[in-house]
């Protein structure tokens, strides 16, 4: 242990404090926003604190009524789900079994790197051709379209943290198994693929982030409710003529929520996923 | 099993992942670089053999030289701000005091804000009319009147990387904080009894095991800071006069607002060579790190 001298305990504290100030105030003022009266937030000076809580911002984004506010919001955080499920399940399903492939097989694992290069490349690179590709298709402004274009980010990403899951089982156990005369399929469905089950919902949370953050393909390649997703549509309400800011806020807070509890909930996983090499781009 | 069977087998089980691959990645790219070498509309013609014209004319233009500019400011200054605050949080998270779990689990809400909802924020912060900012500034006396941040040429720019380290300076901290824990405490135990100050016990003990992830760390966000697109289309759309506009945005606004596919085209290919002389590099970089360790 080190000697903690006084002096450096008070600035080890005021450290913290001013660490903790930084990261929330954004954050609780984002949510202050939200549950403020819109004269509150116009007040000049400025009020810190709702003279009253008012949700109705909530009920108004929430709200199912026809041509509303809150139907074009309801839809595009419907949408945003669906693309990010069906992007999500698709990359696992196509990851799965190559990084197990690429786990086992030292002599094609050079075609990981190759799988990991293209995640460096720039969205800017791919997007022209989707976009024919896509119009050609009659995809765009379709949420299928647009999980099929997430694959170009999901797939490589899961493909990568998934191969360095497979690799901490080792591969004595199939071994074993294989000499007791199990089958290739059954090794993997009864043997493998449980014990990998923790890595795969950890790769499926990741991809589902990702997805779920995405904005500049589902902004080039979607143009209304039927396939807006929710970046899209809050980036509309930031730049529009919104003149109450509590509602942006508000769509900002629910937009927010599921990562957020997602990020808490899952933070250990979450943080060895990321200490191993995989970063949320 | 033979060799042979075991590797027509892994292929086997690739063969789903790289079909996806080759069609939303690698047919794209080149088609990307066919398109480069024409002068193609984004809708309607398909645009006609050009040779080199479209690199010839974007190299020279003033508005690549000022985009490349900007987004080497952009990454240089926000990533560096990154791992210097990331590596001082992380420090100060792994010593002890009452509330550290706590706080930690706070770092994790900034890196899982969705970037829009972000940029968003921020936006709303730095309102010229209503904004957080400006509230707060004019009330501790720091300013007299209200200030247009994001409208301003001088401030913009600084500004967004303001909000861009704010999301991802915990990234780097929880990163740093994880290698941090990992070196053995009776290493540090035996420096002090050496004798050795902090500045050397963080120098010589802490560091190599810091380096290796810190790198990492580094290559990822200096790859991603180059990229920039959302925080910037949000908060900025690359505005006033062009001051946050940066390669992304510059091929955005080519290929998509002016349809200029093929230009576009070339210019996301100069960004794409950009990036992986970085890449490429860093990868050097840390080989030689681990190399040397």
């Amino acid at each position: 242990m080190e000697r903690q001298n006084p002096l450096f305990t008070a600035f080890v504290y005021a450290s913290a404090l001013l660490l903790t100030a930084v990261i929330l105030a954004p954050i609780v003022w984002l949510f202050i926003m939200s549950i403020s009266p819109a004269a509150d937030l116009s007040a000049k000076p400025l009020n810190w604190w709702p003279s009253e809580i008012d949700l109705s911002r909530y009920r108004t984004l929430l709200s199912a009524v026809e041509n509303s506010a809150g139907a074009a919001f309801i839809a595009s955080l419907v949408n945003s789900l669906q693309v990010a499920g069906m992007a999500t399940l698709a990359a696992i399903a196509v990851a799965v079994p190559a990084a197990w492939a690429v786990s086992r097989t030292p002599a094609v694992s050079w075609s990981l790197y190759a799988v990991i290069a293209t995640y460096m490349l720039p969205p800017v690179a791919l997007a022209v051709p989707l976009y024919m590709g896509l119009a050609y298709f009659g995809l765009l402004n379709s949420v299928f379209g647009l999980a099929l274009v997430y694959l170009t980010i999901l797939a490589p990403f899961t493909t990568w943290l998934l191969k360095s899951g497979f690799d901490a089982i080792p591969r004595e156990i199939e071994s074993a198994a294989m000499i007791d005369g199990a089958r290739l399929d059954q090794i993997l469905r009864l043997l493998t693929l449980p014990l990998a089950a923790p890595v795969m919902a950890t790769s499926a949370l990741f991809a589902f982030l990702l997805a779920w953050d995405e904005f500049f393909y589902a902004l080039l390649f979607t143009s209304d409710l039927r396939a807006k997703t929710l970046t899209v549509a809050i980036a509309d309400l930031a730049g529009g003529r919104v003149s109450d800011y509590g509602l942006i806020a508000t769509a900002g807070v629910l937009a927010a929520l599921p990562p957020v509890l997602i990020g808490l909930v899952m933070q250990r996983a979450l943080i060895s996923g990321l200490t191993s090499g995989g970063v949320k781009g | 099993m033979s060799a042979n069977w075991i590797s027509t087998r892994a292929w086997l089980l690739m063969l789903p992942l790289l079909v996806v691959m080759v069609s939303v990645i690698g047919w794209p790219l080149v088609d990307t670089v066919r398109l480069s070498f024409t002068d193609a509309k984004l809708v309607g013609t398909a645009g006609s053999f050009v040779g080199i014209d479209n690199y010839a004319k974007m190299l020279t233009g003033s508005n690549f030289q000022r985009a490349l500019v900007t987004t080497t400011w952009f990454a240089v200054v926000s990533v560096t701000a990154e791992m210097v605050l990331g590596v001082f949080a992380a420090l100060l998270l792994n010593q002890q005091f009452r509330g550290r779990a706590a706080l930690r689990a706070l770092m994790i809400l900034p890196w899982a804000l969705p970037t829009v909802v972000n940029a968003t924020l921020w936006r709303l912060i730095y309102n010229p009319e209503y904004g957080a900012l400006n509230a707060a500034l004019t009330q501790l006396g720091l300013i007299d009147s209200y200030r247009s941040w994001l409208g301003e040429p001088g401030s913009a720019l600084t500004a967004l990387i303001i909000a861009d380290c704010w999301k991802n300076f915990p990234l780097v901290a929880l990163i740093a904080l994880a290698a941090l824990q990992a070196v053995p405490r009776d290493i540090t135990a035996a420096a002090l009894v050496d004798g050795a100050g902090p500045f050397n016990r963080f120098r010589f003990v802490v560091m190599p095991y810091l380096a290796g992830p810190l790198l990492v760390a580094l290559v990822l966000r200096t790859i991603e800071a180059f990229k920039v697109f959302d925080i910037i289309w949000v908060m900025t759309r690359g505005g006033p006069a062009n001051s946050t506009r940066t390669l992304s945005i510059l091929v955005y606004q080519e290929a998509f607002s002016f349809q200029r596919a093929g230009s576009g085209a070339s210019l996301a290919l100069i960004v794409t060579l950009l990036v992986t002389v970085l890449a490429v590099a860093y990868a050097a970089l840390l080989r030689r790190a681990a190399g040397a360790s």
